[in-house]
This record gives structure tokens, C-alpha cells and sequence, in this order.
């Protein structure tokens, strides 16, 4: 009878919940064809329809935290980016970006006229829905879904027309009901459906009443028979393994990659010499990122040059960077400041974080210089989401130097705003703002070269530990020794290379066709970081604090090289 | 519905836990459920567990506060747990609590520091204290068993007598595959440990009975405030724990995402593979 379970499976959209089941911050326990779904509305309006299961251990999200822009799994804290479901933290290893890609599976989703539909496959044709409408109340009956709409067709009224509404649907008029409405049939497993009826304007109370009392009715004539049949088995969910990476591999990440496409949709003076700019998918939504990513740029001039994201949780429909023209610019933000206009389509790399936020420490110091600011910016916006304490202190020449000055203002209390002050004024604000190290505080440095120095040196003088100060730079500003000549041995490759003066591991690595992760190639976003089984490493790197270049066993094959004669690197 | 597929060996011959000793008093008898099997447990002039099937008669013994049973013949006593002997120990049976789940889930759960911030908030964690530090895992193949030893974890309030918070010791012992054992800084004594054990009596694949055992330094709590405790810890896992799925505990190393914080799940999920446990498991699909 009717259709198979496989038939109703294939690509159809169903409504899986009414708009009234997504009140604020709610997280809706939804069900398709024994499929379990976690249904829940961001701040930004945006429905999600996932998986109801978090692929750590296997927890319904349905029991999680909606906090407006991501879900926290309830079990261990994890949390899945608003569109995307991308895991973007894990409060187990504080220090740690995710960096695997770890991403719960998500259903396409569409909201029409109250009501809520999805499809369980991504390959689901785009669904014709009328735009307007206004929602039954939903009536659930234990019975196959088949039955449900065969015995809407046999209670219509006599004579009346129907119009099919594929796959398990009509439109028709219902006996003991005012008029015309559409029926949805929800198969919710091989035996529940629940029937969602639409009419064309929102009916008064008496009206609503009767569509009810006639639903009600028809649920209990169809439960009869239901009973007198041998109900089929519940349909066994598919529990799709992760992949074989997530699994047992890192991260595969290839050079320098631009898989992403983006347009300019807006750009606009952002400070005195700062261009804003707001970068929007072609379609869909922009990969998962996490506070303190960046992403690379690719001009048309061939340059390459990197942009922190500096977004809040769950903010994903954009990214927005912020670019300085450097009055020694080599083409790079001259290229974008002064040539890239609204509408231009650019290639940019998926954010990589090289710059993770720890969200374990009792209170979190931002200091940021100038353009600085924009990855601390994204990392504050994240700790104000949660509700950890922190303090932003933005160091600018004058106000009108203040990069992105009305989002600083949305972070609240927290903000301070140092203007206009010289070296000394500036270590003593600095001084001031770390204060002597307590437990469990972390201080975030990003800023011009000199800043950063001072602000590490001071916070050294201060007692802060290496671990408990996080920095980036812009760029490595030392220059680079290239004289030396030696042999890198790459211990998993089972490759031995000569590495000659004037040439970096990296790029001799590349001619050997071993395809090595980078991104700004001058020791400053730490995407190149290697483990070091053997040798004494030469460190040129701005990325590595004191503790871990002494360690010898880690470094940056971009700019860093050898003092021994051979190193074994862990490739 | 029965059972129809037979039980691994590796299940058939251990001893498995039927009851708290204190739930069948002298003259009592208790209907119980062991691998979808109906038992009856009665105790007169001694101690006897039948199956209600065909009323024949398994074997029983006692130990730390519990009545366990075969369905085969074990060649051994039940593992050991040293500290339950010492004369100075409250041996406490905290609570017997069905909970629907698989057996190895919760010895799962029960292995686990990074759920504390969040499921325990306050009592065994709190944010944002929420980090899991490195800890050794091995399988001890000649006492077959894993253990998991330097694991830490930082507690806001660790005793009743803590101002600050600090680093909990803890050692986790996994000596049966529905049984754990845990050792942990014992607030009274710094030189010796606290016992908390787990016992999960596998109803059927996915309910249990857990069976929670304490062996404690403790001379200033009534047995009634440390039950307590216990199972509102308990408690507070229960509603993780039953909204799990799959409710069995899947082996393939793809059916999830383990993390380093996860090592000891690893070397768990690993073992049972490779006793072939097939009972409140989803066994590794072999390609």
C-alpha cells in the first residue's frame, strides 16, 4: 500500500515544525522518517535543522543551549556555529583551535507561511511553496502516514476538488470544516505522522475551532484502524559515520588554497587610512571560523595577504575584515584600498586559526594597537557572547585612527580607549591594564611590532608565564638570514633534501613535490609550524613565543632553518 | 522480548552484578533481569539465584556489598578492590538506579573528566575551568584491565573544608567491562584515596541497573548525607546518559569524534573489541 519508506525518503521537503515551536532561544525535538532532528532559530532569524545527535558522544542537541548564535552541546560544552553546525571550540582543550573539521550534519531548511520544512537529503530539489499562508494547529495520529492522507481524501467533503501536494499532501475541503486548506502529512516514523493543515488568511478563533474538532476527529477514526493492523517496525535511523580524517587523521590543509569564492558587498572608511570591508558567499553561507582566524586574500596583482576575521559567533551570511593602506605598501593593502571596488569577486582561503582564544581563563586582557585590534575584536565578541570577563584595551593615535570604533562600542564596560599617548604613557597604560599575573588570566597581544615587544617585555617583568600571553604579528619584521646550506630530512616521507643558501625549507620542500601547508610565508601566522624530531633550529619567526622555540621541537619552515649541519622534520 | 544471541564468552564466564546485598535480606527474595534473562534472588538459610525460566540454580557470590552471578562458569573470584578490607573504611552501597542506557555507556561517562563543568557544575567543575590535561593510559593485559593514572581536574570547591580551588587527583580502573573503579584524593587523609565504583548489572542491551559502591576516610558524614551526594552526582548524569543514541555503545572508531580528553574511552571502546564483547555495544563492522 501507499509509498515505501525508500520512495518517501528520496528528495522531498516535509514540514518537520510549526514557526510557534521556535520561541527564543529554544532548541525543538523534531522527527522525519525516524530521523531525529535539533531545530532551533539564531538571533539572526536563521532556522537550523541538524542532526539531533552531537558526533562527539552521541548526545541529542535537542537538550543543548540555543545562545542566539551557536549550540553548546549540553555534555561537554562543545559549540556548532549557527548555518554551518561547524565546531568552533572545545573547552577541553582550551588552547586548541578545533582542528579538525568537525561539522554535525545539517538538513537543508525553509520557512513558508508558519511552518517549518525540511528534507533529508542535501541534494533535495528547492521546494514550491507558496509564500503566504497561515498554519493549523498540528494534530499528531499514531498511524502510517499512508493511512493519514487516505483517510483525509475519504473525508473530504462529497463533490469537493482536490489538488495533490506531493509527496503526502492535498489540498481540499475537509468535512466539518469552514473551507478549503491544504493538509501536509509529516511522516514522522513508519507508524506517527502528524498532519499540518494551511489556510490562505488567519481564521477567527470559531474557524480554528472546527478545522481542530475536525482533525481531532479524524486522528481518532484513523488510530481505530491503525490498531487493527500489524504496525511496521519503528524505521531504524542512519547514523552516518564521520569521516575517515576527522577520525584518525589532522587536518589535511594544501598550500596556499583559495577554494573559497567571495564578493565585495560593501566597503567604507573604517579610520583614517582603514578601508572596512564586508565579504558575502556567492550563495549559501561562509565555512566556520573561529575567533582569531584569518583568512588569506588573493589580489589581482598575485599577491597574497592576510585578514583577520572579525566577526562574532554564528555570524556567517559575511566576513568582515578591515585593511590598512601602509604607507610602505609592497602592493598589498594599496592593491585594496585604492583598487577593489563593490561587487569585485574575490579568491579567498578558508579561515585557518593560528591564533586560538582560550575561554578557560577568569578573566582575558585584550591589548591591541591600532589595526591590531581586528582579531581581538572577533575574540571579545565571543567571550561577551558567553559571559566571561574581560577587559579590551585599544591603543590608536587619535580617535579618528581607531579602527571600527561602533563595533569596539557594542562590546560594552569592558572597553578602554588610549589615544594619542608615546612610548612611556604607553607602557605605563599597558603596565596598568596586565597588572601583576593571577591564576587563570590570559592576556591577548596583537598590534605593530614596537607595542608588541613592549607589551611582551612588560608582561615578563610582571610575572606573566609565556603560556598566559597570546600574541600575533602582522608581519616578521626581521630580517631574514637565508645563508646557511644543510639537509632536511622528512622522517614520514622518508625523503632526503638539500636546503642551499637563499632558499627555504618550504620552498624546497615544494619543488620536491611535498605540498606543505602556508599562508603568509614570512613567520608571522604560524600555519607552516612543523615538529622537529632531531637537529639544532635556527628560529627567524615572529610566531613561536621563548618557551617553544627552546623546546626544539617545533618550527616554521617559511622563514626558519638549521644551525646543524641536518634536521628531521615530522612530514 | 528474549534475548536470542548468545552472550561472547567473554561476558558468559564473569561474574555480573544481580543486586545490592541489602536489597534481599535475610528471608527476602527480589525478581531481577540480567542479560534479558529473569532471575529470582532469595535468601534463607543461604543465598540463592535462580533463573525463572526453567528454575535452574546459577552460581552466587557476595562482594563489596553486592550479590553477583554467571551464566557460565567463572575461573575466577570477582576483581580485586584492595581499600573495601580496611577496618577503618565506610563501605556504603550509595544507591541501585535503573537507568536506560547501555552498560558500556555509562562505564563511559563514569571514565569521564570533561563532562564535569557542565553536567556536575559546581560540585565536580565549573567553567571556565573546563580544561582536561594530559593522562597515561594503558591496558594491563596481565591484569586485564585499563587503568588510567595522573588524571587531574580542577575543582572549585574539591572539600567541604576548601576555600580556593584546586587539582583533584584521580585514578580510573576499568577491570570489567560493565565495572569501574575510581580513586580519588581523599579530603580527610591526603596520604590515602577515596573508592568510588560503578557496577552496571545489563538488564537488557539498552537498560541497566548501576550499582554505586563507596569505600571512604570519612568520620564526619552520616551514611544518609554521603548517599545523598552520591546520587545527586548520579543524578545529574542520568538525564545525559538516557539521551544518548545510539544507546549501545558503538566500537568503530568512526561512529564518533574522540578527542586526547577521550583517551581512556579509546582504550576502552578498544578492549571490548578485542574481547569480543557483543552485549550494549554496536561491534565494529569488520570490512
Amino acid at each position: 500500500m501507499g509509498l515505501g519508506v525508500a520512495e518517501l525518503r528520496q528528495a522531498a521537503w516535509y514540514p518537520v515544525a510549526s514557526s510557534d515551536d521556535l520561541p527564543f532561544r529554544h532548541v525543538y525535538h523534531g522527527q522525519l522518517l525516524g530521523q531525529e532532528l535539533a531545530i532551533w532559530r539564531a538571533d539572526d532569524g536563521n532556522v537550523n535543522v541538524w542532526e539531533n545527535r552531537c558526533l562527539h558522544r552521541g548526545v541529542r542537541l535537542s537538550i543543548g543551549i540555543n545562545d542566539g548564535a551557536e549550540l553548546k552541546c549540553q555534555y561537554h560544552g562543545w559549540r556548532y556555529a549557527n548555518r554551518t553546525a561547524g565546531c568552533t571550540y572545545i573547552p577541553a582543550h582550551p588552547a586548541d583551535a578545533p582542528a579538525r573539521r568537525i561539522t554535525n550534519r545539517t538538513y537543508p531548511v525553509k520557512e513558508r507561511f508558519g511552518l517549518v520544512w525540511a528534507a533529508l537529503s542535501p541534494e533535495a530539489p528547492e521546494p514550491e511553496l507558496a509564500e503566504a499562508g497561515f498554519a493549523l494547529r498540528p494534530m499528531p495520529v499514531n498511524a502510517l502516514p499512508e493511512m493519514v492522507l487516505t483517510a483525509l481524501m475519504r473525508r473530504r467533503l462529497a463533490g469537493g476538488a482536490v489538488t495533490a501536494l506531493p509527496p503526502l499532501g492535498a489540498a481540499l475541503v475537509l468535512e466539518g470544516t469552514p473551507g478549503r486548506a491544504s493538509y501536509f502529512v509529516q511522516p514522522v516514523d513508519s507508524a506517527r505522522a502528524v498532519i499540518r493543515g494551511v489556510v490562505d488568511t488567519e481564521p477567527d478563533l470559531e474557524t480554528l475551532l472546527a478545522f481542530n474538532a475536525a482533525l481531532s476527529a479524524l486522528r481518532d477514526e484513523v488510530e481505530v484502524e491503525a490498531r487493527a493492523i500489524e504496525l511496521p517496525e519503528p524505521i531504524v535511523p542512519r547514523y552516518e559515520p564521520v569521516s575517515v580524517e576527522l577520525a584518525t587523521m589532522p587536518d589535511l590543509v594544501i598550500g596556499r588554497q583559495a577554494t573559497v569564492r567571495v564578493k565585495v558587498k560593501r566597503r567604507w572608511q573604517a579610520a583614517l587610512d582603514v578601508t572596512g570591508i564586508e565579504l558575502v558567499p556567492l550563495s549559501g553561507h561562509l565555512p566556520t571560523f573561529q575567533p582569531g582566524a584569518h583568512i588569506d586574500l588573493h589580489l589581482s596583482n598575485g599577491m597574497v595577504r592576510q585578514y583577520s576575521i572579525t566577526n562574532g559567533p554564528g555570524e556567517l551570511l559575511s566576513y568582515t575584515i578591515a585593511v590598512k593602506r601602509e604607507a610602505d605598501s609592497r602592493g598589498g593593502s594599496a592593491a585594496i584600498t585604492d583598487t577593489l571596488r563593490e561587487g569585485d569577486v574575490l579568491a579567498v582561503s578558508e579561515p585557518r586559526n593560528n591564533f586560538p582564544l582560550r575561554r578557560d581563563a577568569l578573566r582575558t586582557t585584550f591589548i591591541a594597537g591600532g589595526i591590531g585590534l581586528t582579531p581581538l575584536l572577533s575574540m571579545a565578541r565571543a567571550l561577551q557572547r558567553q559571559g566571561l570577563a574581560f577587559d579590551f584595551h585599544a591603543f590608536a593615535r587619535s580617535e579618528g585612527h581607531l579602527p571600527l570604533g561602533p563595533e569596539l562600542e557594542a562590546l560594552g564596560g569592558g572597553v578602554t580607549r588610549h589615544f594619542g599617548l608615546g612610548p612611556a604613557e604607553t607602557a605605563a597604560q599597558i603596565r596598568h591594564a596586565l597588572g601583576p599575573h593571577s591564576f587563570s588570566r590570559h592576556a591577548y597581544i596583537c598590534g605593530p611590532g614596537p607595542m608588541l615587544e613592549l607589551a611582551r617585555g612588560l608582561a615578563t617583568e610582571l610575572g606573566w608565564p609565556d603560556e598566559a600571553v597570546h600574541y600575533e604579528y602582522f608581519k616578521n619584521t626581521h630580517e631574514i638570514d637565508t645563508s646557511s646550506s644543510f639537509v632536511v630530512e622528512l622522517a614520514r616521507s622518508a625523503l632526503s633534501l638539500a636546503v642551499p643558501a637563499g632558499k627555504s625549507i618550504l620552498e624546497v620542500m615544494r619543488e620536491a613535490g611535498i605540498d606543505a601547508p602556508s599562508s603568509c610565508e614570512q613567520g608571522a601566522c604560524g600555519t607552516c609550524l612543523t615538529r622537529v624530531l632531531e637537529g639544532e633550529i635556527d628560529h627567524q619567526d615572529v610566531y613561536l613565543n621563548a618557551t617553544e622555540q627552546a623546546s626544539g621541537n617545533v618550527m616554521m619552515t617559511c622563514v626558519s632553518r638549521a644551525k646543524s649541519a641536518r634536521l628531521v622534520l615530522d612530514i | 522480548m528474549a534475548y536470542t544471541k548468545p552472550i561472547a564468552p567473554a561476558l558468559r564466564d564473569l561474574w555480573h552484578v544481580i543486586a545490592a546485598s541489602q536489597e534481599v535480606p535475610m528471608g527476602g527474595k527480589r525478581i531481577t533481569t540480567l542479560f534479558d534473562t529473569a532471575l529470582t534472588v532469595s535468601r534463607n538459610e543461604r543465598l540463592r539465584v535462580a533463573r525463572n525460566d526453567d528454575g535452574s540454580l546459577l552460581p552466587v557470590i557476595e562482594r563489596y556489598g553486592c550479590i553477583w552471578t554467571s551464566f557460565g562458569s567463572p575461573t575466577a573470584d570477582l576483581f580485586p578492590i584492595i581499600e573495601y578490607g580496611e577496618s577503618d573504611r565506610r563501605n556504603i552501597i550509595a544507591g541501585s538506579i535503573g537507568v536506560n542506557v547501555s552498560a558500556p555507556r555509562a562505564i563511559e561517562n563514569f571514565l569521564d573528566m570533561g563532562h564535569f563543568p557542565y553536567v556536575h557544575t559546581d560540585i565536580l567543575g565549573a567553567e571556565p575551568h573546563t580544561e582536561v590535561k594530559e593522562y597515561d593510559v594503558e591496558i594491563s593485559f596481565e591484569r586485564d584491565e585499563i587503568l588510567a593514572t595522573r588524571c587531574r581536574f580542577f575543582q572549585p570547591k574539591a572539600a567541604l573544608t576548601a576555600t580556593e580551588g584546586q587539582d583533584v587527583d584521580y585514578i580510573y580502573r576499568v577491570p570489567h567491562p560493565y565495572c569501574s573503579v575510581l580513586y580519588k584524593s581523599c579530603p580527610a587523609d591526603e596520604s590515602r584515596l577515596d573508592v568510588i565504583a560503578i557496577f552496571c548489572q545489563p538488564m537488557t542491551e539498552e537498560t541497566i541497573r548501576a550499582h554505586l559502591m563507596l569505600s571512604m576516610i570519612d568520620a564526619d558524614n552520616t551514611d544518609a548525607g554521603i548517599r545523598r551526594f552520591q546520587q545527586t552526582i548520579f543524578g545529574q548524569d542520568r538525564p545525559i546518559l538516557e539521551n544518548q543514541y545510539p544507546k549501545k555503545l558503538p566500537l568503530d572508531p568512526r561512529a564518533e569524534t574522540p578527542i586526547r580528553a577521550d583517551k581512556s574511552a579509546i582504550a576502552y571502546r578498544r578492549w571490548l573489541s578485542q574481547k569480543g564483547v557483543n552485549y550494549g555495544v554496536i561491534p565494529q563492522q569488520l570490512s
